[in-house]
């Protein structure tokens, strides 16, 4: 490995290491979103009969939904730190009105266009972060406030009517497929013919997941830590390695990936390395966890509180360039109550409300719960408000259970 | 008989760990002013929360005689019924209500749920003719000085038509004209017939208003004197002579140069700027030195060590830092740790530790850079080096994946030490770091004391416990009422000589 820290020494055999016990690695509030998930995926295909699992459907789940998913990766982190943004969904709007007028209006080119709504977003969110970090108000406030701000601001820029049409470049990436390099290949018997360039890139991606694990656990292993026992931790290889190519399978069998599957891949994996292993991210849970206890170990609590939300105004900038591109109109209500579906999925996915605590993979995957439950309702024909009931009980119920796990935990102690 | 209000006998209250009260008795004749004295953890609170329900009957032992009856308080609600009335050290009015609702909050002048204001009103302002404020009954509270919303407390107990009014450190946070004041009502109410329990630090107080007083020590009663056969010395004694015993390791200490010399240091409270609550104070600590800091509650400890630590507390902070001789600004936490200075809090639990977290990320939070390249932190090596610590610090726990929250004070103790010692500091200040931790952790403790100061480190200890100062310590400076009035070698230091120097008097001299 890499040289240690001066004052480490390496490889040391620390004495009572070997009495550790090697201890089942089963937590169900971690597993507990993903059995939730499964759960809620079974029952609409039930009910749907087998409609939601098509390969067109599938691909539609995806898109339709990625705007909120980009949403509530911003959002989880802000959540962890123990904040809360209300103002995302009129940000979205904002954004995709601002790209509208540069894009459409004013005709410059596209990548100068995204990036200067990357840029309005990130002054947007410096903005917001700057009352909540630097003046003391809470974020609850601060963004409500922003939430009215930014919904006029929208309308300043929009009037009362849509712009569009957006350049090809933008409908794209929300709209649109990698291309087939590869041409088809059959699958044989039912399945018809797929995407061999997308299955590629499925195989590639499954591979790069089982090597990454892999050097995990035999990093752990160098360093004597608690390790899952190998049925378990196969079962984790294997587990999310069907899953993948199963939706690889599916989505190459339609058309090929979408693009904002891949950019929401990136974004993914991204995240979730910073909070796992990035000094902001770790910072991020710090301050969530004990205010205090990292203002006093001298983290710059304001500044990470700042940045958090720039990085969300940001990533309400790229929402809102996906959901102008996929109507291919920028128009004054884009983006209603989306913060509330940002929210739930990152509580769903097993943030806490007190902050410190939370994941980017369970706000997505609460993120997917809803989608999956929207999509399949729509399937089904439901009405509005029945939706609606189910979601508002697929939230409490995700909150209680986390409530109840952490009472029964602390009873135990 | 008939002249005993409270005979509280054989009262054994236990903490998780910690005994708090052992089989104390306590007597106070109806229309005296009973004082009780005794350090910090000695069991004077828990007393008197026992004595008002705040811990209701069965959740300790022994009995409460109140006015000839046994008496089984399950809440504050029952004792006040009795005319029982706990005024506490942190005062508990509502800031933005008035004066008026406050008196009556909880015991609203109401009929069928409606407030009559007119009668509240009334009822408020005879009242505080009564405890001699000048103030109408409408203003909020706000708006008035800590020693006029201590009158409104007492108000308030009167309201409930209290007969043993319950007093801890009333004075603490007042100027002497208040607490004059405050002194002559107290007077005033006993010749009213209503008693009166005071705990109080400050000795001539004690010796001025008090009938008899009762020593407590260690949660065990020690003595109940009438004031008339006191003096001053008589109650320090009483009040820290305790053992001592074989509870310190022995440690033979290798003083270097000067580390860091805190120079002409003054703070002002964040709450209320014109109040300082550390004057003028001049620190030296030497390397391999361990220095205790004693003070009583309030006098400025606290404020002192973390105000030096990146100035986290006060306000209008003057004064200069050395380092090594040389100058330096440490004007936040990162770059008071940037200069090698660490600070353990005394509440881990608030101010310390992330207790949703493990170990290991809790060991690396100040000093996260040291286990990071370009932004990215080597988690292998994180649990490593706490893994590490795990083993030299005796933290007992099978991983260092074990959630903090979850661990025993001394082990949490542990993770905070440990914290702080990878951030591989030049100055260590321990605040309280034996609080609420068992005798067997408190050896482990000072022994990394000691190792640390062998290390080179300067170490500055602030204890509430004079013997623990006294075992561990090369050197003590003592702290009263925010000044430094003394500098004592452990050889010539006793715990009666420090307690005389921290209850000590420092004149105000005009600038």
């Amino acid at each position: 490995m890499t040289a240690a820290p001066a004052q480490v020494g390496k490889g040391a055999n620390v004495p009572g290491r070997d009495t550790a016990p090697r201890r089942v690695n089963f937590d169900l509030k971690q597993s507990g979103i993903y059995i939730a998930l499964a759960i809620t995926v079974v029952i609409f295909t039930a009910l749907t009969g087998g409609d939601l699992l098509a390969p067109q459907n599938l691909s539609n789940i995806i898109v339709q939904y990625s705007y909120i998913l980009v949403l509530a990766i911003g959002m989880v982190l802000i959540i962890i730190a123990g904040h809360i943004d209300l103002s995302v969904g009129s940000v979205v709007a904002a954004s995709g009105a601002f790209a509208a007028v540069m894009m459409v209006e004013m005709d410059l080119a596209w990548p100068i266009a995204v990036l200067a709504t990357l840029a309005f977003g990130a002054l947007v969110g410096a903005w917001q972060g700057y009352w909540v970090a630097y003046f003391g108000i809470p974020a609850f406030i601060v963004t409500l406030a922003g939430m009215l701000l930014f919904r006029a601001v929208t309308y300043m820029i929009l009037g009362n009517k849509g712009i569009g049409p957006f350049p090809d470049e933008i409908r794209t990436l929300a709209n649109g497929f990698i291309p087939g390099w590869m041409g088809n290949i059959g699958l044989g018997g039912a399945l018809g013919g797929a995407d061999l360039f997308s299955i590629i890139v499925g195989v590639l991606v499954v591979v790069a997941m089982a090597v990454v694990q892999f050097r995990t656990r035999a990093g752990r292993i160098r360093y004597s830590q608690a390790v899952d026992p190998m049925w378990l931790f196969l079962l984790k290889v294997i587990v999310p390695a069907l899953l993948v190519l199963f939706l690889v399978v599916q989505l190459a069998r339609f058309r090929n990936l979408p693009w904002v599957l891949v950019l929401l891949a990136i974004l993914v994996v991204g995240y979730t390395m910073v909070t796992n292993r990035a000094v902001f991210g770790r910072q991020i849970y710090a301050v969530g966890g004990n205010l205090q206890a990292a203002t006093l170990s001298g983290v710059k609590v304001k500044s990470v509180v700042f940045w958090l939300f720039v990085n969300m105004g940001v990533l309400s900038a790229v929402a809102g360039l996906i959901f102008a591109g996929r109507l291919n109109l920028a128009g004054p209500t884009a983006g209603n109550s989306f913060e509330l579906d940002a929210i739930a999925a990152a509580f769903i996915g097993g943030a806490a409300v007190q902050g410190g605590v939370g994941k980017v993979v369970g706000a997505i995957t609460g993120g997917l719960i809803m989608g999956v439950i929207n999509n399949g309702a729509g399937l089904i024909g439901w009405q509005t408000e029945t939706v609606m009931l189910v979601k508002g009980f697929v939230l409490l119920a995700a909150v209680a259970f986390d409530v109840w796990s952490k009472r029964r935990t602390a009873g135990a102690a | 008989m008939t002249d005993t209000i409270l005979r509280m006998s054989g009262i054994t209250k236990t903490f998780p760990g910690v005994k708090a009260l052992q089989d104390v008795n306590l007597e106070v004749r109806r229309g005296e002013i009973h004082s009780i004295c005794g350090e910090n953890g000695a069991g004077k609170s828990t007393l008197m929360k026992v004595l008002s329900g705040v811990y209701p009957h069965g959740t300790y032992e022994g009995d409460i005689q109140y006015d000839g009856e046994l008496c089984h308080f399950s809440g504050i609600r029952d004792s006040e019924h009795r005319g029982i009335v706990i005024i506490h050290q942190e005062l508990a009015l509502a800031s933005n209500l008035s004066i008026a609702e406050n008196i009556f909050l909880g015991n609203e002048q109401a009929k069928n749920g409606w407030i009559n204001w007119n009668r509240t009103n009334a009822a408020a302002d005879q009242l505080l003719r009564r405890v001699g404020l000048a103030e109408s009954a409408v203003t909020p509270v706000v708006e008035l000085g800590v020693g006029k919303q201590q009158l409104v407390e007492i108000a308030k107990a009167l309201s409930k038509e209290v007969r043993l009014l319950i007093l801890d450190e009333p004075t603490a946070a007042l100027n002497d004209e208040d607490s004059a004041h405050l002194l002559n009502l107290l007077r005033g109410l006993r010749d009213e017939g209503i008693t009166c329990v005071i705990i109080s630090h400050k000795l001539n107080e004690v010796m001025g208003i008090s009938d008899r007083v009762t020593i407590l020590r260690d949660g065990r009663t020690i003595w109940t004197e009438n004031t008339v056969n006191l003096t001053e010395e008589k109650i320090i004694s009483g009040m820290v002579g305790r053992d001592m015993e074989h509870r310190y390791p022995d440690h033979t200490p290798k003083i270097g140069e000067e580390s860091l010399r805190i120079a002409d240091w003054t703070v002002y409270s964040p709450t209320q700027p014109d109040r300082a609550l550390v004057r003028n104070a001049n620190l030296t600590l030497r390397r391999g030195e361990i220095v205790g800091l004693a003070g009583l509650m309030g006098a400025g400890r606290t404020e002192l060590a973390m105000s030096v630590f990146g100035r986290s507390y006060g306000v209008n902070i003057s004064g200069r830092l050395f380092k090594d001789g040389k100058e330096i600004q440490a004007r936040s936490v990162r770059e008071a740790i940037d200069h090698g200075i660490a600070y353990a809090t005394e509440d881990r639990k608030r101010y310390g530790l992330n207790l949703i977290e493990d170990i290991k990320r809790n060991v690396s939070a100040a000093a996260l850079s040291k286990l990071a390249k370009g932004g990215w932190v080597d988690g292998n090596e994180e649990f490593k080096v706490a893994d590490e610590f795990r083993a030299s610090m005796n933290i007992k726990s099978p991983t260092v994946e074990a959630i903090v929250g979850k661990l025993s004070g001394g082990n949490q103790q542990k993770v905070v030490l440990s914290k702080w010692i990878f951030t591989d500091p030049d100055v260590l200040i321990l605040d309280e770091p034996t609080r609420g931790i068992d005798v067997g952790a408190k050896y482990e403790i000072y022994t990394i004391i000691n190792r640390l100061a062998d290390e080179g480190k300067a170490i500055l200890v602030i204890s509430s416990e004079l013997p623990e100062l006294l075992g561990i310590c090369d050197r003590i400076y003592t702290l009263s009422a925010g000044r430094i009035t003394g500098d004592v070698p452990r050889a010539e230091a006793t715990q009666e000589s420090l307690m005389t120097l921290m209850t000590k008097e420092v004149q105000e001299v005009a600038p």
